[in-house]
């Protein structure tokens, strides 16, 4: 329609995510427009029939009401939000980007045993890092995964940045990156090829450059892309990581062959800098007799959102899901 | 830049001539623009000896009627900086492809979004609605002022003074660079540390305390000011979306004004609420700041439904269809306003339950609001209506805030909003609503109530003019920025890789223009009214046949609105009269009870302005002297006992004479 001359994504995705959010898209536009069409049409008619030089057209000034009418108007739209509602409710759930995915794509069911691809992803003024634990490895402004295998990100901000979305129009929808705290996103790419990803909240100067690629590739082509990461000079440790932090504008594609396995985890906790202040604020005080696990609550928001889910929910899932590590300062209390 | 001295340091705080932004190009034209008309507007007021005329008349009058012109003045004035502001993003987003980073940097385009959406909605649109209460209101109701008239003129001055921060910004220092609602942690002292944020805080601090007056006043006002006889079911419908404004303002703004001093605190004494580091969290301001942010939302627009309920009636010449279902479905839109503020951020993480739970309530909205819809529809139905220019943008209204609606029930859906949310989609839907809404319903607005404070009609031709070009501008303007957001693109960009978006951002540029167009021929439009005022002059009163009190009494409405206090029986109060064979009272007048007026909203406001403008610049001596006056002068105002004077009997018997006369000659 008058979309065929552009390239609209949203439209046109390729991750099996944003293509069920499309369709729902288009399913809830069609519902409204059941209201929404004749509306306009008889604002259009209603002005022109009755405009006052037509003499034809009836002319009642005392009518003013009609129990028929109001029945039908305060019904319709409820009709209509009631079918909206729930699909609302169940595509919300359905499509919670904390749930894992349950299929490949809509004619190809998730095999049992599938493997998952994670990634953790660190917004920085104004770039991207990606970790990818199960490789060791780690990139800048460049994200790459095998196409129909489930990918799980996990996803926070350093310490000095606004807030980020991080974004793959293509792939999925949008989730915040935050400082000190942790969202998650489970999805999917099952065409191969360049997607633009990038930031969708602003969070400063150099935010409109936070931009990068997002490869879809075979399973051959990803281990080729690993090897050539692998094969980089460069190694992501605390040094480095500190050196990255650091504001800058434009950034290049950086390759780093191996990293600091707990580097993720000490970011979100804001203890790249052990003796920094903000990283013990997040430590609960020590010998208070509290042993034990409530949830991973040093990055507190996702635990406590990702229980809210599950209450909600009829269907439980797997709870690892929130747990930033296991290590042994991440039970501090709420912070908020 | 050398080091300031202590002394320099105490006197000066953070202000020096480094802050004048002498080496930016655009604001010196800016400001030499500014001081020409500034300096001409000065010289002729001088010369034609006016200021004494403004004082006495106006800047310090508590007359609602002329308060409500001061607002509308203000809200137009400050349109024309926030329009500037969105024309210079245009161009930007218009050539600034293919490594062409266009000709404003980060460091000024991020001002100019910012600044554009905070004089929008407060400084534009806010004044509109404040300044249509105050037009219409009162008269509505047959009351003689609202209940604290003194408290109307601080409020406006207030918000004025609010709106005069943010224009200093443009020339001492720099405005915030963090989007309209500031949130942290980018407007934390981490990354924004000058004095941008603090000029956002007080400007809004400020005029939040005048809007919050105006909200307890105008409650108090229609609770309890109304003429004998007029239950709650028989106000008006302007008052009733009036009514239920003040009701949002009063419960709203409060959490703004908290939620910007906890910032101004994480800002100037250290605390760590949003902060990202000793246990702040951002996310706390982002919640608070929106349940402030979608009640205002309704704040806005609920006035301008009740403006399109008066005019499609008044030109439909029918009673509105369902006034019941009509102000039920405003009640339920106020309640439903605040249970629905978490689907600005759906994509902050939280679970899929609460997530869907404020999708539903704001599908739910949509409901109330279809209803009214489809009463104006009705309201037209066997009407027979008269194409004035309100009934114009009503109709406009109806077209365009439906398409706004149905892409606002899009967005409610979170799984559709996690891949819309901050696109240049929703920058449209919001768009379609306020201008389609809002603008719209002030225009609207704005034309009918004209001859009632002004005394002649708007010239029909240069509005016709104005209207086509704001409404197809407008179409221009965003439709290609609906295709955008579906072509993944995100606001606030300020640069593009993708050659294959710039002729959507050309397309939306033209429609700036045309738009531009539509602001110059409203311009002309009260230029060439009030050059041709005699030809325009209403002399009835009641220019459109209209149907609610306001429209009973002289245009200009006298000082004291109604000789006598009107009886009300019916719903459209003055249609009734009129069919009853109304006869205006010639005789037996007494003499009338009128508060007087005064100087001290202007001096405390003027005084909060000092003190704003010292803690945005750290200058604590004069922060806590012009604390002093301010309190100090609020003080001395108690003392104050020449408040009201009686207009005499035969003042009021004069001025309702030469009404009879002149209502004898139309």
């Amino acid at each position: 329609m008058l979309m065929a001359g552009c390239n609209a994504v949203l439209l046109k995705p390729s991750g099996d995510l944003a293509v069920q959010q499309r369709d729902l898209l288009i399913i809830c536009t069609i519902l409204m427009l059941l209201v929404v069409v004749p509306v306009i049409v008889m604002s259009l008619w209603f002005a022109w029939r009755y405009r006052s030089s037509n003499a034809k057209a009836d002319y009642d000034p005392d009518w003013h009401h009609s129990t028929l009418i109001e029945l039908i108007v305060w019904s319709a739209p409820l009709l209509i939000i009631i079918v909206l509602g729930a699909l609302t409710w169940i595509s919300t759930h359905k499509l919670d980007p904390y749930r894992p995915i349950e299929r490949i794509s809509a004619d190809k069911p998730l095999p049992p045993g599938a493997k998952t691809l994670e990634v953790e992803v660190v917004a920085l003024n104004w770039k991207w890092l990606f970790i990818y634990p199960q490789y060791g490895i780690a990139t800048v402004n460049e994200l790459a995964a095998p196409v129909d295998m489930p990918i799980k990100f996990m996803i926070t901000g350093a310490e000095s940045t606004g807030m980020n979305s991080f974004f793959v129009p293509s792939l999925a929808g949008q989730i915040y990156a935050m400082s000190g705290m942790q969202t998650l996103l489970h999805a999917v790419i099952n065409k191969p090829g360049v997607y633009d990803g990038f930031s969708a909240n602003y969070s400063g100067a150099g935010f409109a450059g936070m931009t990068f690629k997002f490869h879809g590739m075979s399973a051959d082509d990803f281990t080729q892309w690993v090897n050539k990461v692998k094969a980089s000079p460069d190694a992501m440790q605390d040094a480095e990581y500190v050196q990255l932090e650091k504001p800058s504008m434009q950034n290049k594609v950086q390759y780093f062959a191996s990293v600091d396995p707990q580097l993720y985890h000490k970011i979100l906790t804001l203890c790249v800098q052990p003796d920094a202040p903000a990283c013990n604020s997040l430590k609960p005080p020590k010998a208070e007799g509290e042993e034990g696990h409530e949830g991973g609550e040093a990055a507190a928001e996702p635990a406590m959102h990702h229980e809210q889910t599950m209450a909600g929910m009829a269907a439980p899932m797997p709870d690892e899901a929130a747990q930033p590590s296991s290590s042994d300062d991440a039970s501090a209390s709420p912070q908020h | 830049m050398q080091e300031k001295s202590d002394l320099m340091r105490f006197i000066f705080g953070r202000l020096s001539l480094e802050s004048i932004p002498y080496h930016e190009p655009i604001l010196v034209w800016t400001f030499v623009a500014v001081a020409l008309i500034g300096g001409a507007l000065f010289a002729a007021i001088t010369y034609y000896r006016k200021w004494g005329y403004l004082w006495t008349e106006w800047f310090t009058s508590i007359d609602h009627k002329k308060i409500g012109i001061m607002y509308m003045v203000l809200g137009i004035v400050m349109l024309l900086r926030g329009f500037s502001d969105a024309v210079m993003m245009r161009i930007q987003q218009a050539i600034a492809f293919n490594g062409d980073m266009g000709y404003l940097p980060p460091h000024h385009y991020d001002q100019i979004f910012t600044a554009h959406g905070v004089i929008m909605i407060f400084f534009v649109a806010m004044p509109f609605v404040v300044g249509l209460m105050n037009v219409a209101v009162p008269l509505q109701i047959g009351a003689r002022d609202v209940a604290f008239p003194f408290l109307n003129n601080f409020s406006f001055w207030m918000t004025t003074v609010g709106a005069v921060l943010v224009m200093l910004s443009l020339f001492i220092g720099e405005f915030a660079r963090t989007g309209w609602l500031a949130y942290p942690p980018v407007s934390e002292l981490i990354l924004s540390p000058d004095v941008g944020v603090d000029y956002y805080i007080w400007s809004l601090q400020i005029a939040g305390v005048g809007t919050l007056l105006s909200g307890v006043n105008f409650l108090v006002t229609i609770v309890k000011m109304r003429a004998p006889g007029m239950t709650l079911m028989k106000m008006p419908v302007f008052t009733w979306t009036a009514l239920c404004t003040n009701v949002l303002i009063v419960a709203a703004f409060p959490v703004l004004t908290g939620v910007l001093a906890l910032l101004s605190l994480d800002r100037y004494v250290g605390t760590h609420f949003f902060t990202n580091d000793m246990g702040g969290n951002a996310m706390m301001y982002v919640n608070l700041i929106w349940i402030w942010g979608h009640p205002e939302v309704y704040i806005l627009i609920l006035p301008m439904f009740g403006v399109f309920s008066e005019v499609v009636a008044t030109f439909s010449g029918k009673r509105l269809f369902g006034y019941t279902s009509m102000v039920y479905a405003t009640v339920v839109i106020t309640i439903l306003s605040y249970i629905v503020w978490l689907h600005h951020f759906f994509t902050m993480g939280s679970g899929a339950s609460v997530n869907s739970f404020f999708g539903i309530t704001t599908m739910i909205i949509s409901i109330p609001t279809g209803v009214k819809m489809f009463n104006w529809l009705f309201t037209m139905y066997r009407g027979r209506i008269r194409f004035e220019l309100p009934m114009m943008w009503a109709v406009a209204f109806m077209v365009t805030f439906t398409v706004g609606g149905m892409t606002g029930v899009m967005l409610a859906i979170p799984p559709a909003d996690f891949s819309l949310h901050n696109s240049l989609f929703l920058i449209a839907h919001f768009h379609n609503v306020i201008i389609g809404g809002v603008v719209f319903g002030a225009f609207a607005a704005i034309s009918y109530w004209f001859p009632k404070s002004m005394g002649f009609k708007l010239d029909p031709f240069w509005g016709k003019c104005s209207f086509w070009f704001w409404v197809i501008g407008y179409w221009f303007a965003f439709t290609p920025l609906y295709v955008l957001g579906l072509m993944g693109v995100t606001r606030r960009l300020n640069h593009f890789d993708d050659p294959s978006l710039q002729i959507w951002f050309q397309i939306a540029a033209f429609g700036a223009f045309l738009i531009f167009l539509g602001i110059m021929c409203f311009l002309v439009q009260i230029y060439v009214s009030f050059r041709d005022r005699e030809r325009l002059r209403d002399t009835t009163g009641d220019p459109w046949d209209g149907r609610t009190l306001e429209w009973s009494t002289a245009s200009p409405s006298p000082v004291y609105n109604f000789a006598f206090t009107p009886y009300i029986s019916e719903i459209d109060a003055w249609t009734d009269m009129k069919r009853r064979g109304y006869q205006r009272p010639d005789s037996g007048f007494v003499p009338i009870h009128m508060p007087k007026n005064t100087a001290t909203g202007f001096v405390l406001a003027a005084l909060a302005g000092v003190c704003g403008f010292a803690l945005i610049w750290h200058i604590w001596w004069l922060a806590a002297l012009s604390f002093v006056g301010l309190i100090g002068s609020a003080i001395f105002h108690t003392f104050n006992y020449d408040r009201d004077y009686y207009i005499p009997a035969d003042e009021v018997e004069k001025t309702e004479a030469e009404r009879t006369r002149l209502l004898a000659q139309a």
